[in-house]
């Protein structure tokens, strides 16, 4: 057990390190952090809202900034080990493939966590200006964190299935706007006219939204969590999968 | 029960389970009827070999022949359709963690992560080897010197010249000084002055490990290899020391002689009249001398031929200035083992 947790922290810290080798961390934080600005206060009227909450201004928007920042982050995980065949050296070393999986994941996930840690001053604002609800906020980032993953866990998988990075992006960004459309509003709408209540129920069921929205409003339900865990550990698995047919078992 | 309880009756390892507690002749690589199929293809067909520590062993073979899917499936990297891996007591499929730990492995393009500067790549290396603190700094100095990386430590993968990305990921298999060396086309890329030096490392090390290495330099075979084997379309064809290998040559055990002033009428009736000759075949080389090969008549005059040749030559009072018995080539081997029958008509 020591040896596996020492192996997924040697992979971290080298996925980790591999982002901040080259310019794409950088790149990537500004973005994020110019279009979070940018959604927050031009589009989402965080001032005209008149309101000391994150949710509306900030957090709606965070399902469809990630449709294409996460797919971004994460789509040369394992397509870029692929083609350059560092996946032979990778699985050919005392490791197991699911402690490289894992590795590889935290490592994403700690770095999009750390983009999503920057957004801090907008917290700040939100403070200065009024008294908001703090365990509100605190959902909505703990929300969006798991959100993030989700998308994430899906960019792992994609990402082992081609050993081209733009392709593993294209796959990903359909499959996370899966999960947005099936549960978003107009989207539901529309199918509540002529499809059962079962149907319904069972497509919004798989969407990120109405799990991300109860997060949004504050509220921490076990449901919710389980959703996300089990859309990450679902991917998760479908990678060690995908792994496992490559190498022709 | 006439046999340990720990091993099965019905387990091949049975029959040679004295064998195992020998450290010296243990395999340390042992393949038994290896089987790999893609879809409807078998790239590797029964193929069955073993290595032993101290031994060399080249691995043969045309382009696509199973090679590379071979030295694959030893290192755990693809499963077999059927057959064992065994790497010193672990079988790979049952204990791949423990068999992984004994080997190093080159795979054939050499890759290393270009993101990463040649220390932080061969530091990264050490520590998925289970190294800690100061025995990472000692290894991975070690082997930048064995294989001239001193100059490169600091610098970013991607920067480097193919040689030196070559002998970094050289160095990768090397640094956790590994029981078994499973090397894919290691020399590949190299100038000559690297070339020597790899196989130089490769010697030394093959006197205490196990080493398989596949190559298409057939020179490096007869240099640094105990043994060699020429597997073709997924099954081997050859197996044994270079010279034995050598010694299935059509050539080989003929004898050549090159003489001048001396028709080619009377060469072919002399040497064709000694009782330990076969056929003699003739050939001008342009600048007023003949070449003579001399077939043994069969196996057992094959020692005596050279000496009767020159008994002949100094009788009949030729000036000869070359006699020598050829030893085959390598490269007739392996063209005569591996062309398609149809390639060789046409030749």
């Amino acid at each position: 057990m020591n040896e596996s947790l020492r192996n997924i922290w040697t992979i971290l810290k080298r996925e980790l390190s591999g982002y901040f080798a080259s310019p794409v961390a950088y790149v990537f934080i500004v973005i994020f952090l110019l279009l979070n600005g940018f959604f927050t206060f031009m589009l989402g009227g965080f001032f005209e809202l008149g309101e000391a909450s994150l949710s509306r201004p900030f957090f709606n928007w965070h399902p469809w900034l990630y449709l294409f920042l996460v797919p971004a982050a994460g789509m040369r995980l394992w397509a870029e080990e692929r083609r350059v065949g560092t996946l032979e050296l990778l699985l050919t070393m005392p490791i197991t493939a699911a402690q490289a999986i894992i590795g590889k994941f935290l490592a994403c996930w700690a770095f999009l966590a750390l983009a999503l840690a920057l957004t801090f001053p907008v917290v700040g604002t939100v403070y200065y200006l009024g008294h908001p609800d703090g365990g509100a906020i605190f959902a909505g980032y703990l929300g969006s964190l798991l959100l993030a993953g989700a998308y994430l866990a899906v960019t792992v998988a994609t990402s082992a299935m081609t050993r081209n990075q733009v392709i593993s992006f294209i796959l990903s960004v359909v499959i996370c706007f899966f999960l947005i459309l099936a549960g978003w509003e107009p989207v539901t709408s529309l199918l509540v006219r002529w499809a059962p209540a079962g149907l319904v129920d069972l497509v919004t069921g798989f969407s990120v939204m109405p799990h991300f929205a109860s997060f949004q409003r504050g509220v921490v339900d076990f449901r919710d969590l389980l959703f996300f865990a089990s859309v990450i550990v679902f991917s998760l698995f479908g990678t060690s999968v995908i792994l496992r047919g490559l190498r022709g078992a | 029960m006439d046999c340990p309880p720990a091993i099965p009756p019905h387990d091949p390892r049975r029959t040679r389970d004295d064998r195992r507690f020998d450290t010296k002749t243990l395999p340390m690589i042992d393949v038994e009827n290896l089987i790999k199929e893609f879809g409807p293809k078998r790239a590797v067909n029964g193929v069955s070999f073993t290595v032993r520590r101290g031994e060399i062993l080249g691995f043969l073979g045309p382009n696509g022949a199973g090679k590379s899917t071979t030295m694959r499936m030893i290192t755990g990297f693809f499963p077999p359709t059927s057959g064992r891996v065994r790497i010193g007591d672990h079988d790979i499929s049952e204990d791949p963690i423990a068999a992984k730990k004994l080997i190093g492995y080159l795979p054939e393009s050499a890759p290393c992560y270009s993101d990463m500067t040649v220390s932080g790549f061969l530091r990264f290396t050490a520590e998925m080897r289970g190294m800690r603190g100061a025995q990472i700094d000692e290894a991975v100095a070690k082997v930048a010197g064995l294989c001239f990386l001193e100059g490169v430590l600091h610098q970013s993968v991607d920067t480097l010249s193919k040689g030196y990305r070559h002998r970094t990921c050289f160095a990768q298999s090397i640094l956790h000084d590994p029981e078994v060396l499973v090397l894919d086309e290691p020399t590949d890329g190299l100038d000559p002055n690297q070339k020597h030096e790899v196989r130089q490392i490769i010697k030394r090390m093959g006197q205490t490990k196990a080493i398989i290495f596949s190559t298409h330099i057939l020179e490096e075979v007869e240099a640094c290899c105990s043994r060699a084997i020429i597997i073709d379309r997924g099954t081997v064809v050859a197996n044994g020391t270079p010279a034995e290998l050598k010694a299935r040559a059509d050539a080989a055990g003929s004898v050549h002689l090159r003489v001048r002033g001396v028709s080619g009428d009377t060469l072919k009736g002399r040497l064709g009249s000694l009782p330990v000759a076969g056929r003699v075949q003739i050939q001008d080389n342009g600048d007023g001398s003949l070449s003579a090969r001399v077939f043994p008549r069969d196996k057992s005059t094959r020692a005596d031929l050279a000496l009767s040749i020159a008994q002949a030559a100094t009788q009949a009072g030729w000036s000869f200035d070359e006699l020598h018995t050829d030893e085959g080539r390598l490269d007739d081997v392996f063209r005569a083992i591996t062309l398609p029958d149809s390639v060789k008509a046409r030749d």
